[in-house]
């Protein structure tokens, strides 16, 4: 009788079957709240400078202006020299940013062209290529940089961008090679030489485009290593210390005794300004990652019952206080249990003379458990 | 039969073996390029970059008569003599030789001194709270990752905050707010001042206080980036049909999670713990010009800043060759952790 019946009898207050859908990256909540914050940020780069309400070099000799607090006229208070912390901080950001993005285009293309050649070309040249992203992956690239751009001082942001991006490159030109080499071997790759594409069609458009996941988790990444570095190089004044950036800010920051004095707008708003395009960018990661990888997608699709996790190697769930020798019906109207029908696949579970009761006396009861409508349990795991 | 067998055996084992040699001679010979590669940067550094040091070393003692500046030269050892091929090869024999020139700032001291005077506050400070933030990350990844959705895992976009902060901005933060207002510990240098350095009591307790802040500052940073690797590796790994195999055929969940699931997925973890090992003498430079710090990081960025060629030169030295080594354990480590890399060398 109860064979058709029986996944009715799964509560649907306590088990709930959590469909996912297209996975496109905007679907997932970290890489959305990643997203907006970099918005927000690239939107203060673009328009920032512009809505300074000073010159953020201007300074203030009148005496309550020197470090003072944040008021309505200096919303992020001022420094010893009566400068306004938010008109730096506007401007400073745009520097930051821009250094940042220019930097991650950079690194990202090399270690596109590096990666890919090493992964498709292979033989030598992959050897070749290898062996010298390796190396440069071994030098240590803080302490150089602080060596060389502390023989550079006053030449602006460009020798920062150069030396970051050429540091910045061999991490992913190692994934993106590891990529190319599986992709090579695939079929479609395959398919499409024998029907005669070029080799810079087939990397262009064949191996490229399945890589565009990982190489925007390269780029986010080599986006990430550029601000922390650049905005160390800044703290430590070995960079240009007269353009505005959030590092230089820190540097003044750190040079006024604003610890100190006690003046936390001083490092404080501009440290956590970095800290967030930091966290913006993490963030974004955490959603590539999962698009690339299906197995980290979303906790939701992971099973729950009353919120603990089930395995698909525990005992069965099934509600034993819903069954007692009752017919299904009656169990459907059970106030308590607010049933709905919810055909959840557990036909292979339930042994074939349908009697439930059995079924829901042995160790596979979950017991009173499933009128929390809050918890919830799909029984397809991923891949379905 | 059996003999014949014994002798495909050894036959495949030797096949084996050679493949493996093939592998170790190209780690190898990435190791001696790798060297070479340091090696170079670290003899150009000086040649292409503005100013020299005997000219720093003339402005610095006006008394020296300019008669004294190719004597200074010959020193240093970066006249005009000889091709930049010759000055190359004295360079190398010089360097494998343990000697790495004289400092400019404190004259005669040789640097080797110096450095061997700096390193081992950076590596027992980052080095501790280096192993410490590895276990705690890596533990709390293998929870999160077994628990998945629970608490912790929810934690971990919060966690990703602490991991995007700058070292030395949570530094200032924490010197801030612990020594500055509140009191609670020294926010600077090394040890307190009065005491010498010297295994006495006195002397390591002002240490150990004084190391407290900069550790934290490391293992607050960097504790979120190990979870987050570890808990990524051991969500893919759990889902992993052999991991099933072992839940289903009744094992408790302590022993599927230590012995079948971390202990696959704790793997790049530990090569990546090699590495950090290495660039705990770089990557905390700038957390010790904040505390000052009388570690590597403070003394590379003091040389830089007076120009101190040789010193510069000498530590970057240093620090590569301590990347190098690192991961050369790595490469051990990982032979030893993952058996499958024995035979996996092949490919």
């Amino acid at each position: 009788m109860s064979k058709v019946e029986s996944p009715r009898l799964i509560a649907q207050g306590a088990i709930k079957k959590k469909k996912r859908t297209m996975p496109s990256i905007l679907m997932n909540t970290k890489a959305k709240v990643g997203a907006v914050i970099i918005g927000v940020f690239v939107v203060i780069a673009i328009i920032g400078p512009i809505l300074a309400p000073y010159n953020p070099s201007t300074q203030n000799t009148q005496a309550n202006l020197s470090v003072a607090a944040p008021s309505l006229s200096h919303l992020f208070g001022t420094d010893q020299l009566g400068r306004d912390v938010f008109s730096q901080i506007l401007v400073g950001t745009r520097t930051t940013m821009v250094l940042g993005l220019v930097t991650g285009i950079i690194a990202t293309a090399l270690s596109i062209i590096i990666g890919v050649s090493a992964g498709f070309l292979g033989g030598l040249w992959d050897e070749f290529l290898s062996l010298f992203s390796n190396v440069f992956l071994v030098i240590p690239a803080l302490p150089l940089l602080i060596v060389v751009l502390g023989e550079f001082p006053g030449k602006g942001e460009t020798p920062t961008i150069i030396l970051l991006s050429l540091l910045g490159w061999p991490w992913g030109a190692r994934v993106i090679r590891a990529q190319t080499l599986s992709l090579r071997s695939r079929d479609f790759i395959a398919a499409s030489r024998e029907t005669g594409e070029k080799t810079w069609r087939i990397i262009f458009f064949e191996v490229i485009p399945n890589e565009v996941s990982l190489i925007a988790a390269s780029f986010v990444g080599t986006v990430l290593y550029a601000i922390g570095a650049s905005v160390g190089l800044d703290f430590l004044g070995v960079g240009n210390t007269t353009i505005w950036s959030l590092g230089t800010i820190l540097y003044w920051a750190q040079n006024g005794n604003a610890l100190q004095l006690g003046a936390w707008w001083w490092f404080a708003i501009p440290g956590v300004f970095v800290a967030l395009i930091g966290t913006g960018l993490v963030l974004l990661n955490f959603g590539l990652d999962e698009l690339g990888n299906p197995r980290l997608r979303d906790a939701a699709t992971q099973t729950r019952i009353n919120g603990k996790i089930w395995r698909p190697a525990d005992p069965t769930p099934v509600m034993r206080s819903h069954v007692d020798n009752k017919g299904t019906k009656d169990q459907r109207r059970s106030p308590k249990a607010n049933l709905t029908e919810d055909p959840v696949r557990l036909n292979q579970v339930h042994s074939s003379n349908g009697h439930l009761g059995q079924n829901s006396m042995g160790s596979t009861t979950v017991e009173n458990q499933v009128r929390h409508n809050s918890s919830t349990l799909s029984l397809d795991q991923e891949g379905q | 039969m059996a003999a014949s067998n014994d002798n495909d055996h050894s036959l495949i084992s030797r096949f084996g073996e050679i493949k493996q040699m093939r592998f170790l001679a190209r780690r190898l010979g990435f190791y001696v390029v790798a060297l070479f590669a340091a090696l170079t940067i670290n003899f150009f550094i000086p040649r292409f970059l503005p100013g020299n040091i005997v000219e720093s070393m003339m402005a610095k003692y006006p008394s020296l008569k300019p008669s004294a500046q190719r004597a200074l030269e010959i020193l240093f050892g970066i006249g005009h003599n000889g091709s930049l091929l010759h000055q190359y090869i004295t360079y190398l024999g010089q360097i494998f030789t343990g000697n790495l020139g004289l400092d400019l700032l404190q004259f005669p001291i040789p640097v080797i001194d110096i450095i061997k005077n700096a390193l081992p506050w950076t590596l027992v400070l980052v080095g501790t709270a280096t192993v410490i933030s590895w276990v705690l990350g890596t533990g709390l990844g293998i929870i999160a990752a077994w628990r998945r959705g629970g608490k912790l895992d929810q934690l971990l976009p919060a966690l990703s905050f602490l991991q995007a902060t700058p070292y030395f901005f949570l530094a200032l933060i924490l010197v801030w707010l612990l020594a500055l207002r509140f009191h609670v510990l020294p926010a600077q240098q090394g040890f307190s001042n009065g005491l010498s350095i010297g295994f006495n009591w006195a002397f390591i307790l002002s240490a150990a206080r004084h190391s407290l802040l900069p550790a934290l500052t490391i293992v607050l940073t960097s504790t979120a980036g190990w979870m987050l690797q570890m808990r990524n590796v051991m969500i893919t790994t759990i889902g992993e049909d052999y991991v099933l195999a072992a839940q289903a055929k009744g094992l408790s969940p302590k022993r599927v999670v230590f012995t079948y699931a971390a202990r696959n997925a704790i793997l790049p973890s530990i090569s990546g713990f090699a590495l950090a090992l290495g660039f705990v003498v770089s990557g905390t430079l700038l957390m010790e010009i904040v505390f000052n710090y009388p570690g590597i990081g403070l003394t590379l960025y003091n040389s830089v800043t007076s120009n101190d060629f040789p010193l510069t030169q000498g530590i970057f030295l240093i620090i590569s060759l301590t990347v190098l080594a690192a991961n050369i354990l790595a490469d051990v480590l990982y032979v030893i952790v993952d058996p499958r890399s024995r035979t996996r060398a092949v490919a």
